[in-house]
């Protein structure tokens, strides 16, 4: 290693498929553990809103759960679901439920009292009030949470190579670190930040598009 | 139940509790890994994070550092330094760990430094000024205790998260709690990788207990009176990576 320049672009240019094919693996684990950790989250705090009592256990066991370092966390699954894509979506969607439950909560308990009571004036039911009125004022914190999710998912699936899975952890680990070889632990430590930064405007964007009245108001006032 | 049985043969075995690849062994590493770079981190981003807060200079930087911080993957950050430790004749394991673990250690501190120091009311800082205190004193007196409760917590932050990364060493070879999860990998030796994790996620949520204590035994009596006794959350609280 001490012989190998830092970055050999030739090595780049050869393997360009190869970091392409890479970086979509990275995005489909990624898109998998938020979209389904999403799913889970909106059905856990329509839950707790409705039964308050949860509230207390799945808020205290996501905090713990929060600290546990992500390797150990594949590694207690890998005795189950073996080496596996299976075993890395656990543990990827066990970290975005722990991030999304919270925001949802508090998306939803920012809508102000008065709002509500309107809209149950005007005969609104339950799941009308929901869909129409509180998700959409929620909507900003949501959008926060998913951003946060997001990039923490894309950092987390890089260790996933170390149980056996590709993404651009295989470009750092197993062809960077574990052949000391430093072009592709750079290829992929760059492409990794490149994705989490692309991720997060993106959904900026996405939640400007969604709430043109925020940036209406932001404007005028 | 099987597997149930295997672990607990595998705690059982007295091989497993001595020598160099011992439990108490791998967790005196894993400490000793840890313990460093998280207090070199508080010696360098401790008087940055309150030179910043107090001065106002530099919050572009508090505040995208911790941004950066947190796209970059630890895994990341730790593979980057092995080339360059390498390069430099300083070796494989532990210096590029090391290194990275004192990197990823410094945002939290820093930003979380800052903002505790900026969201001092200033008419307590007017007040200071108006007693005679000079810079130092106000930051030392006044500040820095209105602070602690979220200096603190970036702190456990950093440490939660050192902790944790250390446990990513064995990658590049170190010792620490992590060679049971990566051995146990490659060995196919389910029970070691299983106690293993179970171990490191012990030490972690220990970690971020303790400073939860130090978090609530350091702060002002005063502070604590007025009902702000509850542990501050981290401004850039993330799971540890």
């Amino acid at each position: 290693m001490p012989d190998e320049p830092l970055i050999r672009f030739d090595w780049i240019v050869d393997n360009i498929g190869e970091i392409g094919r890479r970086l979509g693996e990275h995005l489909v684990m990624t898109v998998i553990a938020v979209l389904v950790g999403f799913v889970i989250s909106f059905a856990l705090a329509l839950l707790i809103r409705r039964y308050h009592a949860l509230a207390g256990p799945v808020l205290g066991v996501s905090g713990v759960l929060y600290t546990v370092p992500s390797l150990a966390l594949f590694a207690l699954v890998l005795p189950f679901t073996g080496l596996s894509l299976l075993s890395a979506e656990i543990a990827l969607v066990s970290y975005t439920v722990l991030i999304l439950v919270r925001n949802l909560l508090t998306g939803l308990d920012s809508v102000p009292p008065d709002v509500t009571e309107a809209a149950v004036g005007m005969g609104f039911t339950p799941s009308q009030r929901l869909w129409r009125i509180e998700l959409p004022i929620a909507l900003p914190v949501i959008v926060a949470g998913l951003r946060i999710a997001t990039v923490t998912t894309i950092g987390l699936v890089t260790v996933t190579s170390l149980i056996g899975q590709g993404g651009l952890g295989y470009l750092i680990v197993t062809i960077g670190i574990n052949q000391f070889f430093p072009t592709p632990i750079y290829v992929g430590a760059i492409l990794s930040v490149a994705l989490a930064i692309g991720a997060d405007i993106g959904l900026l964007r996405v939640q400007h598009a969604l709430t043109p009245w925020a940036r209406a108001r932001a404007s005028s006032g | 139940m099987e597997f149930v049985d295997s672990v607990a043969a595998w705690l059982l075995d007295p091989a497993h509790w001595a020598g160099p690849d011992g439990i108490p062994t791998r967790i005196g590493e894993h400490l000793l890994l840890s313990v460093g770079p998280l207090l070199a981190a508080v010696v360098v981003a401790l008087p940055l994070g309150l030179y910043i807060g107090h001065t106002g200079r530099g919050a572009f930087l508090a505040v995208n550092l911790s941004n950066i911080g947190r796209a970059l993957p630890s895994l990341g950050i730790l593979g980057i330094f092995l080339p360059i430790t390498a390069g430099l004749g300083l070796g494989f394991g532990v210096p590029p760990t090391v290194i990275a673990l004192f990197a990823l250690a410094i945002p939290p501190i820093v930003t979380n430094t800052f903002t505790g120091i900026r969201e001092v009311d200033p008419e307590l800082i007017e007040a200071g000024r108006g007693m005679g205190m000079r810079e130092r004193e106000l930051l030392a007196k006044v500040e820095l205790p209105l602070a602690m409760p979220i200096v603190l917590a970036g702190l456990r932050t950093s440490a939660v998260q050192v902790v944790a990364t250390a446990t990513l060493g064995a990658v590049l070879g170190t010792g620490g709690l992590g060679r049971y999860i990566i051995d146990g990998i490659k060995q196919q030796d389910d029970p070691r990788l299983f106690v293993g994790a179970v171990i490191v996620a012990l030490l972690a949520i220990a970690t971020e207990l303790a400073f939860a204590a130090l978090q609530r035994a350091a702060v002002s009596p005063g502070i604590r009176a007025s009902g702000r006794s509850a542990p501050a959350l981290a401004v850039d609280a993330r799971p540890p990576i």
